[in-house]
């Protein structure tokens, strides 16, 4: 079995931790992970719910193949209604603590209820505990690491925290683990913030055993290792440039939204790209890339490992952040950089360590800063209300924000509202460039019309991580084809929505997705899983995943309507590159979605639907 | 011939897949906390290190044992532990100068690499070449040929 059949529920108004047998039949129904943790979410939580109230609950749930030798299965994703957008949150993570959860028993927690003071859950195998956060309150989460590992004497714990940020309830407050892995989107660290739960520290000597067919699994596991080795863009372009590989890519062909989504090509973004990370600096004669990191299991290793100048201005005389860490992927180097018109590489790491020092995200935080910026320029919000100029392209305002933001200060409260909320206090609703309260991240739907529907239909809000249609409209993964036109975008979007679902109910990454299909991760859960795991059952599980988080939404207030872009993109045409002159057909692709989906013509799920899915109960 | 484990700090990335497969060769179970080899991962300078035991030949371990629960492998050179005659008291895992040898809570005895009987599954499982299985004689091969290529004495074409 690779389940591990055992969840622990925590009550954080009580202070009591219980183990609970997994739901075996939901199992077979959902997966793992994203799935499960949805549906145990759904089952017990009122969809009207105050994101940040007690009666909202907070799940860290793992896959079946979390921990194993299966390729990249170090994910754990984290679940709750999100503060930001008020929609079903789903924020994946990797690094090493899913796995270490794993190994103590545990395939899931729920979290429910507020603790009356500041608590840290400590699990060391089947024992579970609350223990007061007193040391740990009002640290960042690279502090908490270190404290609690040196509070319990264990070097090999492995600690998921939030920051400052997430005690502050900024909205998209992020959950971190391993220093800087994080369940990013949405503000799920807010509503952990709120429930006075500082952190999760795990140690287990467990690990997982009993897979169905051992021999099998580790044949199918090392079958499509060889798949991501093989292939040019999971064996080479990951592991050398990272996702930073599509920086002058997507800006090439006119796809990277710029200061605000104004522009679609950014001229500096050569100095913020891969290639950058890669040239020697003229001040010391380093490279900010020092080497590349794997997350737990994984073969690709994109991660990147950072080292800022220490001669440049934000670290001047802070060496505390001298040091390696997590430096920029794609989508954070986009919303700190493009997002904002800011080219300086090194401004950009500083603000991407900082991030993850207190916890928040780099896609909502950096594309909120250009819309604060682009209300700035408009006259809408003056020097006074800040302290200072909120100019375009300054690195100087970039990183005193994220600063400010990180730890609640003066202006950075406003940014920590989101770019929703921001742009609706000063007047102009509409330059919030989101969807369902989420900010959009680093492509651009004029110039590929596929992610303009994917957004739009995205169950947590703007996201590329839901539908990720770059990957054939770019990348012509697994097929090409052509970014500039709508014909066909519905069904390749339904297609990566369903699959995307399953591989994130599994306990793997899914940046396997550049090389793998369904067909390459099907014999991997055949061989660990009880049960049928066919094609066929897979299709069905993602498509009733995606359903179940659509009924979620619905039932929370969200119509049509919501299923929207802002008006720029679909009335204000992309001003250069080979997308010039198109504006997103997304009113072209919606109708035709929601067919091939079988929902209303106002995205309801019909009847017949719910019955085919097992979701009219 | 005798091979060696080689471990090359600067090609791992800290993946773990050398600790599953060591847990699974021996335990039959995914689970780095039962490993022989263990990664360390040094995140202030970025660099990721693999250890395990070395197989010296004057084998710390092996002399301080008093039942004699260490044996050495002729065919590969590993100083093998053998379960049924340890006693868990724990001797080795002192006199051990690099810290390989541990004690396994759950069995009640010490482990320690023993090359899989020639099979180290760390190096299969190892995707990046930073552990692998050569020549005793000549662990520094690779290294040596890294410097000779910078020796560029050739005549210009």
């Amino acid at each position: 079995m690779a389940w591990q059949r055992k969840i622990l529920r925590v009550n954080l108004t009580k202070g009591t931790c219980t183990p609970e047998p997994l739901n075996m039949q939901w199992a077979q129904d959902f997966l793992g992970q994203r799935g499960l943790a949805t549906k145990y979410f759904v089952d017990e939580v009122d969809p009207k719910v105050d994101p940040l109230s007690p009666a909202n609950k907070l799940i860290y749930a793992t896959g079946p193949l979390t921990g194993t030798m299966a390729s990249t299965s170090a994910r754990y994703s984290v679940i709750t209604k999100g503060p930001l957008t008020g929609a079903i949150a789903c924020s994946n993570s990797g690094g090493y603590f899913g796995a270490e959860l794993r190994f103590a028993g545990w395939d899931m927690i729920i979290f429910e209820g507020k603790s009356p003071k500041p608590v840290y859950l400590h699990i060391e195998n089947d024992k579970a505990e609350l223990l007061p956060a007193d040391e740990v309150w009002g640290k960042s989460t690279w502090d908490t690491e270190a404290i609690l590992k040196k509070k319990h004497q264990d070097p090999l714990m492995r600690v998921s925290s939030v920051g400052r940020a997430g005690e502050a309830q900024v909205l998209f407050a992020a959950v971190v683990n391993d220093l800087h892995r994080a369940a990013g989107r949405s503000g799920v660290g807010a509503v952990m913030g709120s429930k006075n739960l500082k952190a999760v520290a795990v140690r287990g000597t467990k690990g997982v055993g009993g897979v169905k067919d051992p021999a099998g699994f580790m044949k199918a596991a090392a079958t499509a290792k060889k798949v991501l080795a093989d292939n040019a863009v999971t064996g080479q372009g990951l592991p050398k440039f990272g996702t930073q590989v599509l920086m002058n890519v997507i800006n090439e062909m006119g796809a990277l939204p710029t200061r605000n989504h104004r522009d679609v090509q950014f001229e500096k973004a050569n100095r913020i790209s891969a290639e950058a990370m890669h040239e020697k600096r003229p001040t010391d004669g380093k490279a900010n890339l020092v080497t590349n990191q794997a997350c737990f299991g994984c073969t690709i290793a994109c991660g990147r490992i950072s080292k800022i100048d220490e001669t440049h201005f934000t670290v001047v005389n802070k060496p505390e952040y001298w040091g390696a860490s997590g430096g920029l992927e794609y989508e954070a180097a986009w919303a700190l950089g493009a997002a904002t018109g800011v080219g300086d590489l090194e401004a950009l790491t500083y603000a991407n360590f900082v991030c993850n020092e207190d916890g928040i995200d780099p896609i909502s935080f950096g594309a909120t800063v250009g819309a604060a910026m682009e209300l700035y320029d408009l006259g809408l919000i003056k020097e006074a209300d800040v302290g200072f100029p909120l100019t375009f392209g300054s690195a100087e305002v970039l990183t005193k924000l994220t600063e400010m933001t990180c730890r609640g200060e003066g202006f950075g409260k406003e940014i920590a509202l989101g770019s929703k909320r921001l742009c609706a206090k000063h007047g102009r609703p509409e330059l919030s460039m989101s969807v369902k309260g989420q900010e959009f991240p680093a492509y651009d739907s004029r110039g590929i019309q596929g992610m303009g529907l994917a957004y739009a239909t995205s169950n947590r809000g703007a996201c590329h991580l839901r539908g990720y249609t770059v990957a054939s409209e770019v990348l012509g993964i697994p097929v090409k084809t052509d970014p500039h036109v709508t014909e066909g975008k519905a069904g390749l979007v339904k297609a990566f929505q369903d699959a995307t679902a399953v591989f994130d109910s599994s306990g793997l990454c899914v940046f396997t997705t550049f090389a793998w299909t369904l067909a390459d991760l099907q014999p991997q859960l055949q061989a660990a899983c009880e049960g049928d795991w066919s094609m066929e059952k897979l299709a069905l599980v993602g498509e009733r995943i995606w359903n179940l988080e659509r009924q979620f939404n619905n039932a929370a207030g969200f119509t049509d309507k919501d299923d929207s872009l802002p008006k720029r993109l679909t009335t204000e045409p992309a001003k250069t590159g080979p997308a010039k002159g198109l504006v997103s057909g997304l009113a072209k692709m919606l109708p035709e979605y929601y067919e091939l989906r079988g929902w209303s013509k106002t995205g309801v799920p019909t009847k017949e639907t719910l019955a085919r899915l097992g979701l009219d109960a | 011939m005798q091979k060696s484990l080689h471990l090359d700090p600067a090609k791992c990335t800290g993946c773990l897949q050398c600790e599953m497969a060591c847990s699974y060769e021996n335990y039959g179970v995914f689970n780095p906390a039962k490993s022989r080899i263990k990664v360390f991962d040094f995140h202030e300078t970025g660099r990721k290190v693999p250890y395990t035991c070395t197989q010296c030949d004057e084998a710390w371990c092996l002399h301080a044992c008093p039942v004699e629960a260490i044996k050495v492998d002729a065919a590969t050179g590993a100083k093998v532990v053998l379960e049924a005659v340890c006693v868990g008291c724990k001797v080795c895992t002192v006199a051990c100068p690099f810290g390989t040898i541990n004690y396994v809570q759950e069995t009640g005895k010490v482990q320690k690499c023993d090359l899989c009987g020639d099979h180290p599954a760390c190096v299969d499982a190892c995707p990046t070449g930073a552990i692998t299985y050569v020549d005793a004689n000549w662990t520094g091969l690779e290294r040596m040929r890294q410097w000779a290529a910078k020796l560029d004495t050739q005549p210009q074409a």
